[in-house]
């Protein structure tokens, strides 16, 4: 018998918690995108898990789309976190703090 | 008794994919440097791709290494040496207090509920139902064809779509990223060109030279 849906989902739901607790308390820009990639992934994996248990191709096509804005989200991600660089000198989310009431 | 139920190889495929993403993804958010990180980060998506491989999900397992490990974390290395190791980071100061117990408690409670309603849930315990209205899976790896149909029938405008979002990305990127010129910048370029040149002339008297 395979593997049932659900030890793959508990897995995705770990990644997600992991990638959740990145971005929520590290400081590096750097960092806080690859947990969002994490939290990405765990997503991806919980599709490919439900295409399989539902028997639908649409999960797998809807992973090949999350891929795909995944990919010009760093794109754009990081290109801003080099014009910041140049401006800061450090990629801390904390020194970026002008709009504070 | 885990082995009388599920076939010992898919348990130590499970096993060995669950390892890399649990540990890729701890390493990525305990590594202080931001090269352990994205190496890190590898070892997770490689895990996630041997749970694709494991679901028969072909296509996108390679898809998955080829774009994710081998281009978006090379962007990611690309841009950590760009900009040089920041030296700036303190981990152990917190900017609120209890910011790390309330994140921890905030994520525990999370994925306890997402546990909670998937173990309560019938579209996980129970038997799936066997049609959801899309076209359905093939058995096995064959699904790779039927996946490349979806795409470009059923999800055709999706499709193009995202080809509009990438070059609207690449051209942001290439915008934000790019140096002003400055009074600075224009220097340079002068001096460049005076050497330029500089060297031109002195080919062309060294060639009248050999000529004459």
């Amino acid at each position: 018998m395979t593997i049932p849906a659900s030890w793959f989902l508990v897995l995705a739901a770990l990644l997600f918690g992991i990638g959740a607790f990145g971005v929520l308390t590290r400081r590096s820009a750097l960092i806080m995108f690859m947990c969002i990639e994490l939290m990405l992934n765990a997503v991806n994996l919980t599709f490919v898990t439900f295409a399989r248990t539902m028997s639908d191709i649409g999960g797998q096509t809807s992973v090949f789309f999350i891929m795909v804005v995944a990919a010009a989200e760093v794109t754009v991600g990081l290109g801003i976190v080099v014009a910041v660089f140049r401006r800061r000198a450090s990629t801390s989310v904390d020194e970026l703090s002008e709009l504070q009431g | 008794m885990l082995a009388t139920t599920y076939a010992i190889p898919d348990v130590l495929v499970f096993a060995t994919a669950a390892l890399l993403i649990v540990v890729g993804a701890l390493g990525v958010i305990a590594m202080k440097n931001p090269v352990h990180s994205a190496l890190s980060l590898i070892m997770s998506l490689l895990g996630v791709a041997v749970a694709f491989l494991e679901q028969s999900a072909d296509f996108l397992a390679a898809v998955e290494i080829i774009v994710y490990a081998g281009a978006i974390v090379v962007l990611f290395l690309f841009v950590i040496m760009f900009l040089g190791v920041d030296k700036s980071q303190h981990p152990h100061v917190e900017p609120l207090i209890g910011q790390r117990w309330f994140a921890g408690l905030g994520v525990f409670i999370t994925v306890a509920g997402v546990v909670f309603l998937m173990a309560s849930s019938h579209w996980v315990s129970g038997v799936p139902a066997a049609s959801t209205g899309g076209t359905a899976l093939a058995p096995g790896s064959g699904n790779v064809t039927q996946l490349g149909d979806s795409v470009f029938t059923t999800y055709l405008l999706a499709f193009e779509a995202t080809a509009g979002l990438l070059i609207i990305a690449v051209v942001g990127a290439v915008l934000l990223a790019r140096r002003e010129r400055t009074a600075e910048a224009d220097e340079i370029v002068e001096v460049s060109d005076a050497v330029d040149i500089a060297i031109d002339d002195w080919v062309a008297d060294e060639t009248e030279e050999v000529d004459s």
